[in-house]
């Protein structure tokens, strides 16, 4: 057992936890933040993503004791009920999910990769690696492949962070 | 309410919340991971106990010995549930093998063990401790190998295994322009994302078990079945589910080896299958060869269509039906189809989204278009040419062993030479789609066209899938401030049945669809038709019509007026020249109404069907043959569809599912060990965001007054029976090699392309 200290939604959170806890099952079975979800607990599916330190994991591959003071950012984090994070409202909107078990890492993966584009980070696609990369269908298709979603929302998921990468929600 | 003729004018034509593009109602909840899965009630159960499932590491034969007295001493271990200290097991009336296996063993990953400790880790540490001595016994696990020897099937869902009509060898032997092409589809996985997974307490001998399962009431009577107590003291409840596309019909090894497990161990257990063993633990679409023989007039009409198809299962298991669709979708006076079943030791085939359609079409609909070829016809007038008002075939007894036959209150689909078709606007759907696509710019030559290093082509392929109704029960509640709260035990599985219930409800009672709350997934509540076969929408909201009816029936009566002439709106309901709010009306004692759709006649008097067309572009990279969809539009012919938004979205799902299939989905078998050898999420390849181009859907403007008061017919697997073989025939347009045997992998391509030069 080890003590873990993370600071998960602006909330600072004191755990004692089996080392073998990913940082996946510290969130959904010892904080109770069961809106990230587990899909493969490998590292397969992204359903997991969370936003650790501004950049966005998957949970299931990372121990909860390599995380000690860092920030986490669930999908919890992101909005209220009141006041929906625009990339939850647009998700809404554009009908972005269907049985909603990707929903909470398509979002985070989603927010955290806008975030990405903005620094500059090149993908597999960025065609030019010396300017700035564009955020185009294409871009967000490549860097969002990680999360999968079988119901198969992708067109609308497409549109959904389009719209908020363009600031129209 | 009986539904026994043709639906005149109702309260849902005013379609004033009905047929809107409505955002979905539990959108919210699930974009703010608020919305509680299976794993996931905290609340209900404190302290939970965990446990992770042992699977089988032989295909078949028997445990001669298992080892606890490691895993016993195991930290945290509370206990250990296999077979030997299981008690006495029933069996599922939709399982074909046992859910906990020994010492006897049915398939690879069979759950032969359960796990409990007082952590996910803990348990997960102690069941690598067990050791397990097998005793290996040969099994068939090659489904080409056993295919000259499977006998004729008893069954298919939806009807008998064969059928004939007229002389389809002779006619077939004297039709000038012949095609007698064999086809292979892949054994695939349903991969939903969430796993199955229960968490189960006991309380005295009553157990309630929060799951995720689409059939709530099937699932509340095969679990007490399996567990061999009453129905009555079973509790399911399953408010969201993620995912299920067929996987999630029936009972499985997490919501038995929960209960068990919480049996054993007096606590509350939760236990998700691990996502390494859900392919080879649960159930998968089983791997068909289907061989299609089509004779034609030199001018294109069909004057022989014949379809056998060959799949395999357990002992005791069923068929693919994928010659169901040749019964019904051509035109052709000597016609036969056969179904033969192979027993083979693989895990246990079942259904998988529209089993049958999904697969029959992938193989019908490459036949098409190479008998367009072999003819010069454009393959959409082939299609147009060859169309049917009347079911071709000959009537097939209803099977008593359908799903949805055992409810016994179901008019099961069944072809019927001569029957009418509620709705087939099929011709419709082809021809619109070939507008809108620009069918008339591709060229019928292939490998003509090229765009860089991608040679580009374009596919077409006919969509049909059976409207099937079965009977549907709800509740509805009045209350004081004019709230409605619908109750039924339908799921909802990510189609949308949150809220095209509420818009029902609120559209039968004429309040804002804000002021319905509707409660699903719990056995307590009345027994709905459960989501499947693409009748969940249509049914269930059928079944909240009736109650609806009736409650208008109680308002009008605790007014003293007629139903007929009492007008529901804004909240409020109007009689000549009074004017009283709902929850006024209701009093503080609130109205209740409960009723149920049963479906009579008219599903046996008509062939309800749906129809569409599938239009594909494609990009074959000329030196490395990886295929890239790059457009896509499907034209629906669904009835009325109740809420476009969810409707185009479970059409978009069943589109990228057939491009799963068409270019990636196959469980790679082991034939020496026999099991599916890609049984996780990276190695069985579904599609990804970089996979899917932007798609288009249609719905023609349809009502189907035989189907339902609501006029509606399903739509969520239509969207993917016909994709794959688009795919395949924009392939074949873009580079000239025909593949028959999905899926098509780039190594099936390379040897047939141009030179790169």
């Amino acid at each position: 057992m080890s003590k873990v200290s993370l600071t998960v939604n602006g909330q600072a959170c004191d755990l004692e936890l089996d080392n073998r806890t990913t940082l996946l099952d510290a969130l959904r079975e010892h904080l109770h933040l069961t809106g990230t979800k587990k899909g493969c607990d490998q590292g397969q599916c992204g359903a997991c993503t969370v936003i650790a330190g501004g950049h966005r994991i998957n949970s299931c591959l990372t121990l909860a004791v390599m995380h000690q003071g860092d920030s986490i950012t669930t999908i919890e984090g992101l909005g209220t009920p009141e006041k929906l994070h625009p990339m939850q409202a647009a998700f809404v909107k554009c009908d972005g999910f269907q049985c909603g078990y990707c929903t909470p890492g398509q979002i985070c993966s989603a927010v955290a990769m806008l975030d990405e584009v903005k620094a500059g980070i090149p993908s597999h696609v960025t065609a030019d690696l010396t300017s700035h990369p564009q955020l185009t269908t294409d871009e967000i298709r490549e860097r969002m492949s990680g999360n999968i979603c079988r119901c198969a929302a992708y067109s609308n998921i497409i549109e959904a962070i389009s719209e908020v990468g363009r600031g129209e929600i | 309410m009986k539904f026994e003729t043709p639906a005149t004018e109702n309260p849902i034509d005013q379609l004033k919340v009905i047929g809107k593009a409505t955002d979905r109602v539990e959108g919210p909840f699930k974009t703010m991971g608020r919305a509680r899965y299976a794993y996931e009630w905290h609340d209900v159960a404190k302290n939970p106990a965990y446990g992770y499932v042992v699977g089988s590491a032989i295909a078949k034969g028997r445990i001669r010995s298992i080892d606890l007295s490691l895993a016993k001493v195991s930290h945290g271990v509370l206990a250990i549930v296999t077979a030997e200290n299981a008690g006495k097991l029933g069996k599922g009336e939709f399982n074909t093998a046992l859910l906990l296996g020994g010492p006897e063993i049915q398939h690879y990953h069979q759950a032969v063990a359960l796990v409990v400790a007082e952590t996910f880790e803990q348990a997960r540490a102690a069941a690598g401790q067990i050791r397990i001595e097998y005793e290996k016994a040969p099994g068939a696990f090659d489904l080409a190998a056993a295919k000259d020897s499977a006998p004729m099937a008893d069954k298919i869902t939806g009807g008998v295994a064969a059928s004939k009509v007229g002389d389809f060898e002779g006619a077939f032997a004297a039709a000038p322009v012949q095609l007698d092409a064999t086809y292979t589809t892949p054994d695939q996985s349903h991969a939903m994302m969430e796993p199955h997974s229960s968490l189960a307490k006991w309380e005295g001998d009553k157990l309630t078990v929060w799951t995720s399962n689409q059939m709530i009431d099937w699932g509340r009577g095969d679990l007490a079945k399996t567990l061999n107590i009453p129905k009555e003291n079973v509790r399911l409840i399953s408010p969201y589910i993620g995912g299920g596309f067929g996987g999630k019909l029936f009972v499985r090894a997490d919501a038995v080896l929960a209960s068990l497990g919480a049996r054993a161990a007096q606590r509350p257990v939760k236990v998700a299958l691990q996502r390494a063993l859900m392919p080879n633990n649960t159930t998968h679409r089983p791997a068909t060869i289907q061989r299609i023989r089509l004779g034609t007039t030199r001018e294109g009409k069909i004057t022989a269509i014949g379809h056998d198809s060959w799949s395999g299962d357990l002992p005791e298991g069923k068929p693919d039906g994928a010659v169901h669709q040749t019964r019904l979708l051509y035109a052709g006076e000597n016609r036969m189809t056969a179904t033969r079943l192979a027993v083979l030791d693989l895990p246990e085939a079942n259904a998988m989204r529209a089993p049958g359609e999904a697969t029959g079409m992938m193989a019908l609909e490459i036949a098409m278009d190479e008998l367009a070829e072999k003819l010069g016809i454009d393959p959409v007038e082939l299609r147009i040419l060859n169309d049917t008002q009347v079911v071709p075939d000959d009537a097939s007894p209803p099977s008593k062993d359908d799903p949805q036959d055992r409810k016994g209150d179901t008019a099961a689909n069944q072809a019927g030479k001569g029957k009418r078709f509620s709705q087939r606007q099929f011709i419709e759907c082809l021809r619109l789609g070939a507008e809108r696509f620009g069918w008339n710019k591709r060229s019928a030559k292939p490998a003509a066209n090229r765009d860089g290093m991608w040679l580009i082509g374009q596919g077409v392929a006919a969509a049909y899938r059976g409207n099937q109704t079965t009977k549907s029960a709800a509740r509805v509640r009045l209350d004081s401030r004019g709230g409605v709260i619908v109750e039924t035990d339908m799921t909802d599985i990510g189609t949308g049945s949150y809220t095209v219930i509420a818009q029902t409800a609120a559209e039968m009672l004429g309040v804002p669809l804000n002021r319905v709350l509707v409660r699903l997934g719990d056995s307590s509540f009345p027994v709905s038709s459960g989501s499947g076969g693409q009748w969940g929408a249509n049914c269930s909201t059928s079944g909240v019509y009736a109650a609806c009816l009736k409650l208008r029936e109680m308002v009008a009566q605790k007014l003293g007026v007629s139903a007929t002439d009492a007008v529901f709106s804004d909240g409020r309901v109007r009689v000549g020249d009074r004017d009283v709010p709902l929850g006024e009306v209701a009093g503080s004692a609130g109205l209740v109404a409960e009723d149920a759709i049963e479906f009579g006649k008219l599903a046996k008097e008509y062939q309800q069907s749906t129809f569409g067309a599938h239009f594909v572009e494609v990009g074959v990279h000329v030196a490395t043959g990886e295929t890239r969809v790059r457009r896509m539009l499907a034209v629906c012919a669904a009835g009325r569809i109740l809420n476009p938004k969810a409707a185009r979205s479970q059409v978009i799902g069943a589109m990228t599912m057939g491009v799963g299939a068409a270019l990636m989905e196959e469980l790679a078998v082991d034939k020496r060990l026999g099991f599916f050898v890609n049984h996780d999420m990276a190695t069985y390849e579904v599609p990804v965001h970089a996979d899917i181009p932007h798609q288009d859907v249609i719905f023609l403007d349809e009502t189907d007054p035989i189907s339902s008061p609501m006029k509606a017919k399903g739509v969520a697997e239509l969207g993917i029976c016909g994709v794959a073989a688009a795919v395949a025939n924009a392939i074949y347009n873009a580079t000239g090699v025909r593949v028959r045997d999905y899926p098509i992998t780039l190594d099936k391509l390379l040897d047939g392309l141009p030179d790169v030069a």
